[in-house]
């Protein structure tokens, strides 16, 4: 059975805002370090090209077409996927799988500092007829569903405050992290609630960035470099557009991960996973995610992480990164930050954050508001 | 035979009695234009025309970019182009976006400038030249803006003319 590693990554750092370059500046950057990384010539090695973006994001439609200059890919197999990076994982894990390619590119970034309409363009993904012409801010979405969330498993805001913290914390030790803070439970819990129960530090704010990801097959992953790490799982997930119909268990989570975790062969998470980077956009995210992932049983993921449990020295390390309050929520490209956490980790590489000796570590995005989209991907160290 | 169609156009009432909804996207972007276009749209407002050169392939690059998308490797130096260009292909555009017939038809097609290498055509409009006077491989030359006028846009060269007074109309 032929396997798919990751050879390669790189990344610009991630900004609030990038007015010196353009989007296409940014993706050379990355993609420039992840080939120098995989030791590979993009015009000669890589046999297809992926690229995840949302024509609304960047402003362009078919903006497709705009993506294969700047990474090597002119005239070179290449397609978008309109969704997030973890979404181009899996094409590309698909495509090296079935044996149609062996060394394939990934990439995703954000220039969401070039979007002024943010909230309008969010508006725009509600329903036409029956959400968007209530208007006003969309993300009192996100607040509808921490109560709910809360209300279900007994989780309290004092538990979602202190996923900030803990993330904001693990942020100061990641120099790709823009808002690292050492702030306490205290000062989340008095800032301004924007959509109650949810609160101004608990909203993760955007960042422009990129990410490249080179993969390649089992065999040649080990021919090339002696840090290859394994993608051994990938799953996604999308669950109703209806908000009225979902439930607050991140069900579009657990579906991912339950094809992840089989074609990973793993079947207890919490015994075999080592660390975990899963979306965070929204503090109480984090929590709702983990209990989805089976690394928490049902309303218990608050009471853990009081304990410390997901803390740098708990039993399951979890946004190590900072997640993306404390990296910043970087659209498309927040599935590849959680990876690149995970593939920095299990190389030896994660610098003042790193953990002893992992082995095994999961990345969950989540396609952000309105949606209930996700995927999942499992990762191992090279024996 | 062709059989005349059958029915008649709905009238604006009519459609607007078929239940819909009318949506207004409101989506206002500023992009970063970088250090390429940047410079490139600068350069405009002094009527001047910059190409970015590839050391790996020796090409001139219009519109100028930091990187070279056949080597992939970043490009090495400014090139002040001299503006003028031949034409590579052209269109006589006779609607608007409406599909309604225009007086005047628009001109536009793709140039190549003096100096660039092949397949770096910029698109614009070609003016002072009656249609059927237009040619593939035409000179051109640029019709700039007045200097107050210009602001860093595409559209600070007005249009591009024929090169021989003869051909202008």
């Amino acid at each position: 059975m032929r396997e798919v590693s990751i050879v390669g990554i790189g990344y610009t750092s991630f900004s609030p805002v990038t007015p010196d370059l353009s989007w296409k500046e940014l993706m050379f950057e990355a993609a420039t370090r992840a080939y120098a990384d995989a030791g590979i010539d993009p015009r000669k090695d890589v046999q297809s090209f992926i690229t995840c973006a949302e024509d609304y994001w960047e402003g362009f439609s078919i903006f497709d077409e705009f993506t294969p200059d700047q990474l090597g890919a002119a005239l070179r197999l290449m397609h978008t996927v309109a969704g997030d990076g973890l979404l181009g994982l899996a094409n590309a894990y698909m495509q090296i799988k079935t044996g149609l390619f062996d060394i394939v590119v990934v990439e995703a970034h954000s220039k969401i500092s070039d979007l002024l309409t943010y909230e309008d363009v969010l508006m725009l993904a509600f329903d036409p007829i029956y959400e968007a012409p209530l208007g006003g801010h969309p993300h009192y979405l996100a607040g509808l569903e921490m109560r709910e969330y809360l209300a279900w498993t007994g989780t309290t805001e004092e538990e979602c405050a202190a996923v900030a913290v803990k993330n904001k914390w693990n942020a100061l030790r990641n120099p790709l992290a823009p808002y690292g803070a050492a702030i306490a439970r205290e000062d989340v819990l008095s800032s301004p609630y924007l959509f109650a129960p949810l609160k101004k530090l608990e909203i993760a704010p955007l960042v422009d960035g990129a990410i490249v990801l080179v993969l390649a097959e089992g065999e040649l992953a080990r021919r090339l470099t002696d840090k290859a790490v394994l993608l051994e799982g990938i799953g996604w997930s999308s669950e109703s557009p209806w908000v009225g119909t979902r439930l607050p268990d991140a069900r579009y989570a657990r579906l991912a991960a339950e094809l992840a975790y089989a074609q990973a062969g793993i079947t207890n998470p919490i015994q075999e996973i080592d660390l975990a980077e899963v979306d965070d956009r929204f503090a109480y995210k984090e929590l709702q995610h983990l209990e989805a992932l089976g690394l928490a049983r049902p309303g218990e993921a608050g009471q853990l992480l009081l304990e410390g449990a997901f803390d740098l020295d708990g039993q399951l390390p979890v946004n190590l990164s900072g997640g993306s309050l404390g990296m910043g929520d970087a659209v498309e490209a927040g599935g590849l930050q959680r990876a690149l956490e995970i593939i920095l980790q299990l190389r030896g590489e994660a610098g003042a954050r790193q953990l002893p000796d992992p082995e095994v570590g999961l990345a969950m995005s989540w396609r952000g508001l309105p949606h209930g989209s996700g995927a999942v991907a499992i990762f191992r160290r090279e024996a | 035979m062709i059989s005349q169609p059958r029915g008649r156009k709905l009238s604006r009432e009519e459609a607007e009695r078929v239940p819909h909804v009318v949506a207004r996207p409101k989506a206002r972007y500023a992009w970063s234009a970088g250090p390429a276009t940047g410079r490139f749209l600068e350069e405009l407002k002094e009527g001047r025309v910059l190409a970015r050169r590839c050391n790996g392939c020796g090409r001139v690059l219009v519109p100028p970019r930091m990187f070279c998308e056949r080597c992939f490797r970043p490009t090495d130096e400014w090139v002040y182009l001299p503006g003028t260009g031949t034409i590579q292909t052209y269109s006589i555009s006779y609607i608007d976006t409406d599909a309604n017939r225009i007086a005047k038809p628009i001109l536009v097609g793709v140039l190549a400038f003096d100096g660039a290498s092949e397949g770096c055509g910029i698109m614009h409009y070609f003016g002072e030249v009656a249609p059927e006077k237009l040619y593939i491989g035409m000179e051109v030359e640029p019709v700039w803006k007045p200097q107050a006028e210009r602001e860093g846009a595409i559209t600070d060269i007005k249009y591009f003319r024929p090169r021989r007074k003869e051909d202008r109309q």
